[in-house]
C-alpha cells in the first residue's frame, strides 16, 4: 500500500514538469475549441421553422418573477393552499375519528364481552390502537389535500421560480440563493430538505442550509399548526371569516419561519461560518402542465400514505408507551403524572405546560403525533372516546386544561421553532458526517424555541 | 453509423416494443449496465420511469434527483440495469449531486452511456455530450422533450447531429414514451457492437497530446484499474485541485473502487424522496 501515495506524489510531479512546457493559453483554447464545435453542430442540426412562437413562458415569468408582483403573488399562492386544506379537512377528519372511535368503543365492548383482561383491553385497544386512530383522523385529510396542490405547483415548474424570487434575501443573509430550494423541499419533509441541500456546492452555504432547514414546518407540523389555528384563532372570528383567520394564521407562522432561516442563517455567516455568498445560476425550467395520474400518484401514495405509514409506525408504539405511563402506578400517582409534574414548571415558564413538553419527548421519533399524544394524555385512561368534533377538543383543553390563546400560539410557536425529528437528525449526521454539527442542528432549535417562547410567555404574562 | 434517424412516432405496435419488458427494480442479476446523464431538468427521471416502468417522482425543477436511482428491463432476453444520475452541466463539477455523476461516468464502467439531451436548448446540452464522447464510445444521444421544441417551431435533424458526433442520436419524447422503442433498440445495438460508433473528439495540441500520453501511464500505475486514465491526465495537466487532492489522499482510488458496489440505499423514513 505504501507505493501507491508515492505513485501519485510523482504523478503530480511529472504533470508539473509537462505543464510547464505547454502553452501557456492551453485550458482557454481547449475551452474555446469545445464551444466553437458545440455552436457548430447545433447549428447544422437545429432549424427554426417560421416565426419564433409567441412564447407563454416569457409572458407568465415577466408577471410571475417579477420585483413587483412575484413575492405577492407567492403569498397569495401559499394562503390560498392553507385555506383549500383547512376548509378541506375539517368536515373529513372529524368523520374519519367519528367512524375509527366508534370501532374502538365496539372492539372494548367485544373484549370486555369476551372475558378479556382489562389491562389487554386497554394496551391494545385504548394504547396502541387509539394512537393510530388520532394519528389518521388528524393527519390523512389534511395531507391528502395539501400534497395535490404541492405537487401541482412543483410539476408546472413553480420552484425554480419561488428560488428566483427569494435568493436575493438568502444572498443578503450571506447564504447560497438555491437555499430558497432547499428551503421549499424542507415545506414537504425536513429530511428530504437536508438531503437537497447536495445542490449547494459551497461546504459553508451547505452546511448552513443544513442547520437552518428545520425552521421551516414539515408536513408533520402542519396538522398541529392546521388545528391549532383552526381551534384558537378561528374561535376568534366571527364564522364567516373564521376560515380566512385560520390560514393566515398559519402563514404567519410560516413567514415567521422563513424569517428565523434568515435571521439564523445571517447569524450563521457572520460567526462561526464566515464567508461571503457565491454566485450560481439558476436555470428557469419551462412550464409543463402537470400529468394528472401522475400527480395523484405521487401525491396520494408516495407522498400521503408514505408520510402516515411512517406516522402509524411511530404512533403505535406512542400509544403504548402512553396507556402504561397512564396505568403504571409509582405511589399515588400514574407514571405520566409524575412525569407531567416534573416538567411543568419548565413547561408553564414557556407558556405550555408539562404534558405538552411530555408529548414532544415521546414525539420525537416522528412530530406528527405530538397533538395525537397530548390529547391521549389529558383524556387520560377514561373510557372518553367520543371526542371527535374540532369543539370538543377544544373544550377539553379551554375548560378542563386551561388553555388560553397564549397556550395555542406558544405551541405553534414551539411547533415550528423546536428540534428536528430523530430522522432528521440522522440526516444531519450522515450528510455531515460531523457529531459536532449534527449536535448543533439538533439543539440550537431547541434552546431557540424554549427562548422564544419564554420572552413571548413572559411579555404576554406582564401585559395581562 | 445507422439506427439514427427519423423517430417512431406513437410506434406502440413494433416488433422491439413488445420485446421491451419492465422489470421495475427486481434486478438480481443484469447482463449490461446502461447510465443516463444529462444536463438538469432534461427529463431523465422521466426516461427512467418509460424505461423500467417505476414510478421515480419527477419534479420540474433542477436537482430534483440528488442520488443515484437504479432500475431495470429486458430487451431480447437480456437484462439491462439502468442507473438514473444527478442533473449535470459538465464533468468538471464541484457540487455534490454534480459529483455522484461525474464518478459513475468516468469510473462506473457503464456499458452504455445515455446522454439526455434538451431538444430546446441543444448547444448548451452539446457541452456534456462532447465531454462524455471524450471518455467513452459506447454513447446513445437522446434528444428528449422533442414537443417541447415542435411547440416553439424548432426541428432537430437527429440525423445530422448523429453525422456530426459519430454515435446514434434519437429523437424521444419521454414522458409519453415517443421514441422510446427505437432508444431501447439503439441501447442494445451500440452494446452488441452492432452499430459501431466513431465518436467525436477534438484534436488535442501536439504537446497536450504528448504530455498526455506520458502522464497516463503513471496514473494507472497510482490506480490500478483505473478507467479513463487519459482523461485523468488531462484534468490534472488543467491543474484541477480537487482531483489532485483526491489522488494523493487515496480518495479517489477509494471511489474507483466503490463505482460498481451498491449506491447507497434509500432510506425509507424520508418521506419526499418518494422512491427514489
Amino acid at each position: 500500500m505504501s507505493s501507491e501515495p508515492k505513485a501519485a506524489a510523482e504523478v503530480l510531479a511529472r504533470a508539473d514538469q509537462l505543464r510547464s512546457r505547454l502553452a501557456p493559453d492551453f485550458r482557454d483554447r481547449m475551452v474555446e475549441s469545445l464551444y466553437v464545435e458545440a455552436e457548430r453542430i447545433a447549428r447544422r442540426a437545429v432549424r427554426r421553422q417560421g416565426e419564433p412562437v409567441w412564447s407563454w413562458d416569457q409572458r407568465i415569468d415577466r408577471f410571475v418573477t417579477s420585483p413587483v408582483f412575484g413575492l405577492p403573488l407567492m403569498l397569495l399562492l401559499i394562503a390560498a393552499t392553507f385555506w383549500v386544506t383547512i376548509i378541506g379537512a375539517n368536515y373529513p377528519s372529524e368523520l374519519i375519528a367519528r367512524i375509527l372511535f366508534a370501532v374502538e368503543e365496539r372492539a372494548v365492548a367485544a373484549f370486555q364481552g369476551l372475558g378479556a383482561p382489562w389491562w389487554l383491553t386497554g394496551f391494545l385497544w385504548n394504547g396502541v390502537y387509539r394512537g393510530l386512530a388520532w394519528v389518521v383522523s388528524v393527519m390523512l385529510p389534511p395531507m391528502a389535500i395539501f400534497f395535490p396542490m404541492f405537487t401541482i405547483l412543483e410539476d408546472l415548474g413553480y420552484l425554480p421560480r419561488v428560488a428566483f424570487n427569494m435568493d436575493w434575501l438568502f444572498r443578503k443573509a450571506g447564504a447560497h440563493g438555491k437555499q430558497s430550494l432547499t428551503m421549499a423541499m424542507g415545506f414537504g419533509c425536513n429530511a428530504a430538505g437536508v438531503i437537497s441541500t447536495r445542490i449547494i456546492d459551497s461546504p459553508r452555504e451547505r452546511l448552513i442550509a443544513i442547520l437552518t432547514n428545520n425552521f421551516v414546518p414539515c408536513n408533520g407540523r402542519y396538522p398541529t399548526l392546521i388545528m391549532l389555528a383552526t381551534i384558537f384563532v378561528a374561535a376568534q372570528f366571527p364564522a364567516a371569516f373564521a376560515s380566512f383567520a385560520a390560514a393566515g394564521a398559519v402563514m404567519a407562522v410560516v413567514l415567521l419561519g422563513v424569517l428565523v432561516t434568515l435571521a439564523v442563517s445571517w447569524g450563521l455567516s457572520r460567526t462561526v461560518l464566515k464567508g461571503e455568498a457565491s454566485a450560481f445560476t439558476l436555470e428557469l425550467p419551462p412550464y409543463r402542465r402537470p400529468s394528472i395520474l401522475r400527480i395523484l400518484y405521487t401525491s396520494l401514495i408516495d407522498r400521503t400514505i408514505f408520510v402516515l405509514l411512517r406516522a402509524m409506525a411511530t404512533a403505535a408504539p406512542a400509544g403504548a408507551v402512553i396507556w402504561l405511563l397512564a396505568n403504571l402506578h409509582w405511589g399515588e400517582q400514574s407514571l405520566a403524572r409524575h412525569c407531567a409534574h416534573l416538567l411543568d414548571p419548565l413547561g408553564r415558564a414557556i407558556g405550555l405546560d408539562g404534558v405538552v413538553l411530555l408529548a414532544y419527548v415521546i414525539a420525537i421519533p416522528a412530530n406528527e403525533i405530538v397533538v395525537p399524544t397530548m390529547l391521549m394524555m389529558y383524556l387520560g385512561t377514561g373510557m372518553m372516546t367520543e371526542v371527535s368534533t374540532f369543539d370538543q377538543i377544544r373544550r377539553i383543553l379551554v375548560e378542563e386544561n386551561g388553555w388560553t390563546l397564549l397556550t395555542a400560539v406558544n405551541l405553534m410557536l414551539f411547533s415550528l421553532l423546536h428540534n428536528p425529528c430523530a430522522t432528521t437528525i440522522i440526516t444531519i449526521w450522515k450528510e455531515t458526517r460531523s457529531a459536532r454539527w449534527t449536535a448543533v442542528g439538533a439543539l440550537m432549535p431547541l434552546a431557540l424555541a424554549f427562548l422564544v417562547t419564554f420572552v413571548v410567555a413572559t411579555v404576554a404574562r406582564s401585559l395581562g | 453509423m445507422s439506427g439514427a434517424g427519423a423517430a417512431d412516432q406513437g410506434c406502440a405496435q413494433c416488433p422491439a416494443r413488445s420485446q421491451l419488458e419492465q422489470m421495475g427494480i427486481s434486478l438480481s442479476s443484469y447482463d449490461h449496465l446502461v447510465a443516463l446523464a444529462g444536463n438538469p431538468n432534461t427529463g431523465k427521471s422521466s426516461l427512467f420511469n418509460a424505461l423500467t416502468g417505476l414510478k421515480q417522482h419527477v419534479g420540474n425543477w433542477p436537482g430534483k434527483t440528488v442520488t443515484r436511482a437504479e432500475g431495470g428491463f429486458q430487451y431480447n432476453g437480456r437484462r439491462y440495469k439502468v442507473v438514473d444520475l444527478p442533473g449535470t452541466y459538465s464533468l468538471l463539477s464541484a457540487s455534490q449531486d454534480e459529483e455522484i455523476a461525474r464518478n459513475f461516468l468516468l469510473f462506473g464502467r457503464p456499458d452504455c452511456t445515455v446522454v439526455v439531451a434538451d431538444a430546446t436548448a441543444l448547444e448548451r446540452n452539446l457541452n456534456l455530450i462532447l465531454q462524455v464522447l471524450e471518455i467513452t464510445d459506447k454513447v446513445v444521444v437522446c434528444v428528449n422533450l422533442m414537443d417541447e421544441a415542435r411547440r416553439k417551431g424548432l426541428q432537430v435533424d437527429v440525423r445530422a447531429l448523429s453525422k456530426d458526433l459519430g454515435v446514434p442520436a434519437i429523437a424521444t419524447v419521454a414522458r409519453t414514451k415517443e421514441g422510446i422503442g427505437e432508444l431501447v433498440r439503439t441501447i442494445a445495438a451500440v452494446i452488441e457492437g452492432e452499430i459501431r460508433t466513431r465518436p467525436l473528439r477534438p484534436a488535442y495540441p501536439p504537446q497536450l497530446q504528448q504530455a498526455i500520453e506520458e502522464l497516463a501511464p503513471l496514473i494507472e500505475r497510482a490506480v490500478p484499474g483505473i478507467p479513463n486514465a487519459r482523461w485523468i491526465a488531462y484534468r490534472i495537466l488543467d491543474g484541477d485541485h480537487r482531483l489532485r487532492q483526491a489522488l494523493i489522499s487515496g480518495e479517489l482510488a477509494a471511489v474507483v473502487r466503490a463505482q460498481r458496489e451498491a449506491p447507497e440505499a434509500p432510506n425509507p423514513l424520508i418521506a419526499l424522496e418518494g422512491k427514489q
